[in-house]
C-alpha cells in the first residue's frame, strides 16, 4: 500500500526569518491568508511579500471547520463571489499541483416546513438567474440522492424536499493550506510561523510597518486575514469593526463503511454532515451564543446537533463520536464577509466569513489579492465594503443563504 | 456549559438563559440627529474585545428578568452579576 502513495517531500516550505522590509505583509497563515499570498504572487506579481502567522499554518478555523464548498447563495453579490470561488475551486487540484481530495459530491439543503420549502425554491431561481447550478428535489427525489436519510413524515420535522447544487462538495482542509502554501513559498512568499503581531507602526493614518515578537517589520501594505481574532487586530491598528467573534463547534464520529454520498445540510433541526474520504461522519453544530475567543462551546450544543443528526439518519445512532472541537468565527450583522478597505490607509481587511469562509477561500484570496494590488475592490468584492454598513447596502444572508447559523 | 449566577435565582444552568450581547449601549437620545456614519455605528458596531466583556443575559427559564455580567471571552469565566440600572462593578484580570 505505502509504495502506492507519492513519495511525500520533507517540507513543503521554506521557514524563513523575517526580512526587514516587506512591498506588503499579510496577517494570518490560515486558508484566506495563504490564498491571498498566492494570488498577490500570481496575479499580480508581488513576490516580496509574507504572511505572519502567530501560531502555525493553518492552525486555526482552516484545521477546524467541515469542509463544505457550494455557492448557492440567495443574492446576487454572494452568488457572483462563491461561484467566482467554487470556479476557482475546480481549476485549483490541477493549478496547485496537489490533489486534495476535492470531491463535487453534491450539497443538499433540506426543506421541513412550508416556509422551507418556499425559500428553497426562491433561492433556486435565483440561483439558475446567476449560472449556479441549482434544482429543487421533491423528498422521493431527495431519497434517491441520499438513501440513507429518514424521509418518512413520522418524525417531528418531516423532509419535504430541498435543495441540491450537484457542483458543490468537499475538500481535503488541511491539504489545501499545504498546496497554497507550497506555491506561494515556491513563488517567493515568506511564510514565517511563530510570527505574533503585536502592534501597527503607523505614520499619520497610514500604515508602514508591523510589531510583532520577531522585531518591527516595514511594509508597505498590510493584509488582516485573521478571522475571528480580526476585531483584537482592527482594535491594534486604531478602527473597529461590526463583527462579533463566537465559538463554532464540530465534531467527528470514528470510521465507518462509506454510506453517506453527498452533503446534507438541515437549517430548520440544524445540523450539516457528510462523510470524509477516509470514513468518518463529519457534522457542524450551530454558534455558541455568546461572545468568545476560547476555541470551545458547550456541549449541549453538539448534542442537539447530534439530536438532529440521529432523526434524519437513524442509522448513525451507534456511531461514536471520535472528537469534537471549536473554532471561532468572526459573524457579521448581515452574515456577509468583509473584503474591503479600512479607515488606515494601505490597510486591508478579509473578515466576516463567519461559519462559512472555507468554501470563498479562493473567492477570499484572489480578491484580496487585488484589493491590496491595485489599492481598490475587484468588481467581485465592491460590494462586501465596509461602507455598506454606513450606506444600509447589507447583503443579507441571514437565513437566506441555505446557511444554518 | 456555562454555570450562570442569576442576581435573583442564584447558579443555573447556561441552558435556561439567552444572551443579549453587549450591555450598556444606549439608545440614541434623538436618532434623527444622528449622521449616517453614527447611525451605522449604533446599529452594526459592538465591542468584541478578548477579555472581560460587559453583556447582557436573560434568565428565560426562571425568573425572566434581564441582568448583566461581565465574562472573560477568552476564559469564560464570569468575574461579576449585576441588576440592570446598576453601574459595571470593576473587576480586574482577565486575558490579555
Amino acid at each position: 500500500m505505502a509504495d502506492l502513495l507519492p513519495e511525500h517531500p520533507d517540507f513543503l516550505w521554506r521557514n524563513p526569518d523575517p526580512k526587514p522590509s516587506y512591498d506588503a505583509v499579510i496577517v494570518g497563515g490560515g486558508g484566506h491568508g495563504l490564498a491571498t499570498a498566492y494570488y498577490l504572487a500570481k496575479n499580480h506579481g508581488m513576490t516580496n511579500i509574507a504572511v505572519l502567522e502567530r501560531g502555525w499554518l493553518a492552525g486555526g478555523n482552516m484545521a477546524r471547520n467541515t469542509t463544505i464548498i457550494r455557492s448557492n447563495y440567495l443574492w446576487d453579490e454572494s452568488a457572483a463571489i462563491y461561484e467566482h470561488s467554487l470556479k476557482l475551486w475546480e481549476e485549483l487540484p490541477e493549478e496547485l499541483e496537489y490533489d486534495f481530495l476535492f470531491s463535487q459530491r453534491g450539497v443538499l439543503n433540506l426543506a421541513h416546513t412550508l416556509q422551507d420549502v418556499r425559500e428553497s425554491v426562491r433561492r433556486v431561481s435565483a440561483n439558475k438567474l446567476n449560472g449556479v447550478d441549482a434544482e429543487w428535489l421533491d423528498v422521493d427525489q431527495v431519497k434517491e440522492v441520499c438513501p440513507i436519510l429518514n424521509t418518512s413524515d413520522k418524525i417531528r420535522y418531516p423532509v419535504l424536499g430541498g435543495t441540491f447544487q450537484p457542483r458543490a462538495g468537499i475538500a481535503k482542509h488541511d491539504h489545501v493550506a499545504w498546496a497554497f502554501a507550497r506555491k506561494a513559498d515556491e513563488l517567493g512568499v515568506d511564510l514565517i510561523q511563530n510570527c505574533e503581531v503585536t502592534g501597527f507602526v503607523k505614520d499619520g493614518n497610514r500604515v508602514v510597518g508591523v510589531q510583532t515578537n520577531r522585531g518591527t517589520i516595514n511594509t508597505g501594505k498590510v493584509a488582516l486575514c485573521a478571522a475571528g481574532h480580526s476585531s483584537v487586530l482592527a482594535k491594534m491598528a486604531g478602527f473597529d469593526l461590526p463583527i462579533q467573534s463566537h465559538p463554532l463547534q464540530a465534531l467527528v464520529s470514528e470510521l465507518h463503511e462509506i454510506v453517506h454520498p453527498t452533503v446534507v445540510m438541515s437549517n430548520h433541526v440544524h445540523v450539516y454532515v457528510s462523510q470524509a474520504h477516509k470514513g468518518e461522519l463529519v457534522m457542524g453544530a450551530g454558534i455558541d451564543s455568546y461572545n468568545g475567543y476560547g476555541q470551545r462551546g458547550a456541549f449541549h450544543v453538539i448534542e442537539e446537533q447530534m439530536a438532529a443528526a440521529v432523526e434524519l439518519f437513524p442509522i448513525f445512532a451507534r456511531a461514536h463520536l471520535l472528537r469534537t472541537w471549536g473554532g471561532i468565527v468572526d459573524v457579521t450583522l448581515d452574515a456577509s464577509p468583509i473584503v474591503s478597505k479600512s479607515p488606515i490607509e494601505n490597510l486591508y481587511v478579509n473578515c466576516g466569513w463567519g461559519t462559512g469562509g472555507f468554501k470563498g477561500t479562493p473567492g477570499a484570496g484572489w480578491t484580496m489579492a487585488h484589493t491590496v494590488a491595485t489599492g481598490e475592490p475587484h468588481p467581485l468584492n465592491a460590494p462586501f465594503s465596509l461602507e455598506r454598513f454606513v450606506t444600509g447596502a447589507l447583503i443579507d444572508e441571514h437565513g437566506a443563504a441555505a446557511v444554518a447559523h | 456549559m456555562l454555570l450562570i449566577s442569576c442576581p435573583n435565582c442564584g447558579p443555573r444552568d447556561e441552558t435556561e438563559f439567552h444572551y443579549g450581547g453587549q450591555a450598556h449601549v444606549a439608545y440614541p437620545e434623538d436618532p434623527n440627529a444622528l449622521t449616517d456614519e453614527e447611525w451605522g455605528r449604533y446599529l452594526f458596531y459592538r465591542e468584541n474585545p478578548k477579555g472581560l466583556f460587559a453583556e447582557r443575559w436573560v434568565h428565560s427559564s426562571g425568573c425572566r428578568k434581564w441582568f448583566n455580567a461581565v465574562r472573560d471571552t477568552a476564559t469564560y469565566r464570569i468575574a461579576a452579576v449585576y441588576r440592570m440600572g446598576e453601574t459595571q462593578p470593576s473587576v480586574t484580570g482577565g486575558a490579555k
